[in-house]
């Protein structure tokens, strides 16, 4: 990072995704800085998984625009990208409300099915593999290696060879992190990683998520209801009501900002101005 | 004596051919959850292609026999190289379109693209039998003599043992390509979650491609070791060891690799041994009865992994 700042990782222009007559994201622009933990809050059907998947390519937006940016300022339209390539070219990574592990398969080998594309590379697909060319055997080593590291960051390591689907339940969500980790994001979303977990395990989350910010240019952009969490570990915060943006800005910002407050309480649009008044007495 | 293994030689060939076609089977089960019924016409159309090859060479009675060898490798080769061309544009023509369409959309399709199969190569080769050339067939006779006594002999033929030695090659190959490559990582990742795997980088509809470019590649495998063995095919063949092919892959428990080699090697094991013991005419009855009978008592298969659905 030698050159001047590339710009914003992640910048959402004037996205709308409409389903049928229901619109679920409305007009809605905010971008993510480099390395910053940026979260992204609201009350419950906001669209804030909506807004993830149009990032991560699982909607088509119905208008608007994605764009990633890497460090060195070549960007991407992920609101026109397929799946596999967003992962790929454009090295965003997600993780799921609800947890999408390869169930079947042993700790190891989904943090290796998510560094697919080099050992495919490297394996001349497959046919080199077979041949047990040395270079594709050097690449495994080094994916095992990768793959071995993050288990350690996540606490793993010891329960390697076993199925995922063994895992209890707030392992399992830290080894979701770890396999989106093993793609090599530039920016990794993570769709409410807290829940479901208890405070300890929330704690660790958080120690987790806070040492991987900044680490090889790594932005995280997160949904999250635990306003522990949020607060404690984010940089900004993007606040969404309805599909609207309300809000943006810092923790201690969004904790004072009335219309938020509002939209947590369930208050009319016309009543906010009332209870901003309420606050400030 | 001797009558019993005799059989179960000729079952355990019999039963590596419906093995073979059984993992083109269950492999697309397991990753796209939708029965490749095209399938057994693939093995039909990978056999004539062997037949054509073998007619190309034009072999003679007197041609050495390591060159007889050598011609059986190419055209082993040559021919799974095709059927695996056809086995790729079938899926990107007849099943990649539908995919994400209603279950029974690709099924409709498949049986459609197995019509057309069979028919094609009726057109064009003629609905008689076609015969492997005499001298070939003359010079793979043969074979080494196991056990004798009272004046019959249990005879294992050159022929048998290619095919069962090439089938125990390919299968430990393949379990190799899928649990120790990428390929087999992505395609075990694809088939517990699609969605995720796209989103892990995993080019999902190449994995799927390859997953029938290998099914295809097994059935001409075996469509070659058919026509090796009988020395006789017609373009109905497809259709039989097609349906025998997709018992043996249901019995073993459809989706599991194992199951495949398993559920093959049974059916074709009944099969000999109902046609050596009791009579030829029914020896098809008595390999869907043990279908029918094992589904009642195990509905997931012999080696298949029960669906537990939460509630």
């Amino acid at each position: 990072m030698t050159t001047a700042d590339p710009g914003p990782v992640l910048e959402v222009e004037a996205l709308g995704m409409r389903f049928g007559g229901l619109v679920a994201v409305d007009d809605l622009t905010f971008s993510a800085q480099r390395g910053e933990i940026t979260a992204l809050i609201g009350p419950n059907g906001a669209g804030k998984t909506t807004v993830f998947n149009c990032i991560t390519g699982f909607y088509r937006p119905t208008s608007g625009q994605i764009q990633a940016r890497h460090a060195d300022g070549a960007t991407y339209p992920l609101h026109a990208m397929p799946g596999h390539r967003i992962c790929e070219e454009a090295n965003v990574a997600r993780t799921f409300q609800n947890i999408r592990l390869f169930a079947g398969m042993s700790l190891l080998e989904n943090l290796l099915v998510a560094q697919h594309n080099k050992l495919m590379r490297a394996s001349g697909y497959t046919i080199g593999g077979l041949l047990g060319l040395p270079s594709y055997a050097r690449a495994e080593r080094v994916a095992v290696d990768l793959a071995k590291h993050w288990l350690q960051r996540v606490g793993l390591l010891h329960r390697a060879d076993d199925a995922a689907g063994d895992l209890p339940y707030g392992d399992q969500r830290r080894l979701e992190i770890a396999r989106a980790m093993c793609t090599g994001p530039v920016l990794l979303c993570l769709d409410e990683p807290a829940a479901g977990l208890n405070p300890r395990e929330s704690r660790e989350l958080n120690r987790l998520l806070v040492s991987m910010r900044g680490e090889n240019g790594l932005s995280i952009v997160l949904i999250e209801h635990d306003m522990g969490v949020v607060m404690e570990i984010s940089d900004r915060i993007v606040v969404l009501d309805y599909g609207r943006k309300i809000a943006e800005g810092t923790p201690s910002e969004i904790r004072t900002n009335p219309a938020v407050i509002a939209a947590y309480l369930g208050v009319e649009d016309e009543e906010v101005e009332q209870v901003e008044q309420e606050i400030r007495r | 004596m001797e009558y019993f293994v005799q059989q179960l030689i000729n079952g355990v060939t019999l039963g590596s051919i419906y093995g073979l076609i059984a993992i083109g089977y269950t492999m697309v089960y397991g990753i796209i959850g939708m029965i490749n019924f095209a399938h057994g016409d693939v093995f039909m159309v990978g056999s004539f292609t062997a037949l054509l090859l073998f007619l190309l060479i034009g072999l003679t009675a007197a041609s050495p026999l390591i060159v007889i060898v050598l011609a059986i490798v190419g055209v082993l080769i040559v021919a799974m190289a095709l059927t695996a061309v056809w086995g790729w544009t079938i899926e990107r023509l007849a099943y990649r379109p539908l995919r994400g369409s209603f279950r029974l959309a690709p099924l409709i399709t498949a049986i459609g693209m197995s019509i057309v199969l069979s028919n094609m190569v009726q057109i064009a080769q003629g609905a008689r039998v076609k015969n492997l050339p005499p001298d070939i067939k003359d010079r793979l006779s043969g074979g080494f003599q196991v056990m004798e006594s009272n004046g019959f002999a249990a005879v294992v033929s050159y022929r048998q043992l290619i095919i069962v030695g090439v089938t125990i090659a390919l299968m430990a190959l393949f379990t190799w390509i899928i649990t120790s490559t990428p390929l087999g990582r992505a395609q075990r990742a694809c088939e517990q979650d699609r969605t995720m795997a796209a989103l892990t980088g995993v080019d999902v509809d190449r994995t799927i491609s390859l997953t029938f470019v290998i099914g295809a590649a097994l059935a001409a495998v075996a469509g070659v070791m058919f026509l090796v063995y009988y020395g006789a095919i017609d373009f109905y063949i497809g259709f039989v060891a097609g349906i025998k092919a997709f018992t043996a892959a249901v019995l073993g428990g459809i989706g599991s690799l194992p199951g495949a080699m398993l559920g093959g090697l049974l059916i074709g094991l009944i099969e000999v041994f109902w046609a050596g013991y009791v009579g030829s005419e029914y020896k098809d009855v008595a390999a869907f009865s043990l279908l029918a009978i094992v589904l009642i008592f195990r509905p997931e298969g012999l080696l298949g992994r029960p669906e537990i659905e939460k509630v």
